[in-house]
């Protein structure tokens, strides 16, 4: 049951994030949107390069103070970079992520999300089921 | 300065939100895609709490002419499903199902995870550059 109420609050304060990125500088908050067009001179840069220190810098913070809210991965580097191969070029040819199309896309009820959403998790279902899925 | 700062709010507070969430832990998101045996249905959960938050907000804002430090809302402009939103979805979905990282969770755990996260987030960068790059010479 915690597990899920964590999941729940968690999930909130992703809602609250997305939230403050669209009342106050009007934008989505979709991490590979944001990632890869973080120096784009659109007049974003300042929302994408502060939610991007904020981001990556609470993470470094939470991985002192809270280590223990971080799992571990026992693959080995060309795994890692193979599979962070496919979700660069994956997002970018779709346009989103899990942020941007599962929490922003689907929030809008947005067709083009709800299909990518379907998409990568059944893409991700069918190699889990083929690889066992131990991360 | 106001803009920075209330960015920076958003990125910690959508890391702290992952982080709690559990969606840091990649054998928790490879156990929500892992329908064949032990299903963890936490991703559903979290993508519910995000969305029952921002949904009712993306329609206030909706009728609203701008946001509070903008000049307008930056909507995206897309409503076509094409074969590059299936097709990259589901390329994206192979590398999220045999990591259990996506680009968010991938950040949060960059100084946590060290150099295996970096390897992950550096060739996730690589990808989106060369996917940029191939789409801008397709487009001239």
């Amino acid at each position: 049951m915690t597990d899920y109420v964590r999941a729940l609050v968690g999930g909130a304060l992703i809602g609250l994030a997305a939230t403050i990125a669209l009342v106050i500088h009007g934008r989505i908050a979709g991490i590979c949107g944001i990632l890869a067009r973080v120096l784009e001179r659109d007049g974003g840069r300042t929302f994408r390069v502060g939610f991007l220190t904020g981001l990556v810098g609470t993470g470094a913070v939470l991985s002192v103070v809270t280590p223990g809210l971080f799992g571990t991965t026992s693959h080995g580097l060309p795994y890692l970079a193979i599979a962070g191969l496919l979700v660069g070029i994956g997002t970018t040819f779709a346009n989103g992520c899990t942020a941007g199309h599962g929490v922003c896309g689907v929030a809008r009820f947005s067709a083009r999300s709800f299909v990518a959403v379907a998409s990568f998790i059944f893409a991700g279902m069918v190699t889990v089921a083929i690889t066992g899925g131990h991360p | 300065m106001k803009a920075f700062v209330l960015a920076m709010l958003s990125g910690a507070l959508f890391a702290l939100g992952l982080a709690v969430s559990g969606m840091t832990i990649p054998a928790k998101i490879t156990g929500f895609l892992d329908i064949t045996r032990d299903w963890d249905p936490s991703l559903l959960v979290v993508m519910a709490g995000a969305v029952g938050v921002y949904s009712p907000v993306v329609r206030l804002a909706r009728g609203r002419r701008a946001p509070w430090l903008d000049g307008r809302f930056h909507w995206p402009t897309r409503n076509d499903v094409d074969v590059r939103l299936v097709a990259g979805s589901m390329v994206f979905g192979v590398g999220w199902g045999l990591s259990g990282y996506c680009p968010g969770p991938a950040l949060v755990s960059l100084v946590h995870g060290a150099l295996p996260l970096v390897v992950f987030v550096c060739a996730m960068l690589s990808g989106i550059a060369l996917v940029r790059g191939v789409l801008r010479q397709g487009a001239q």
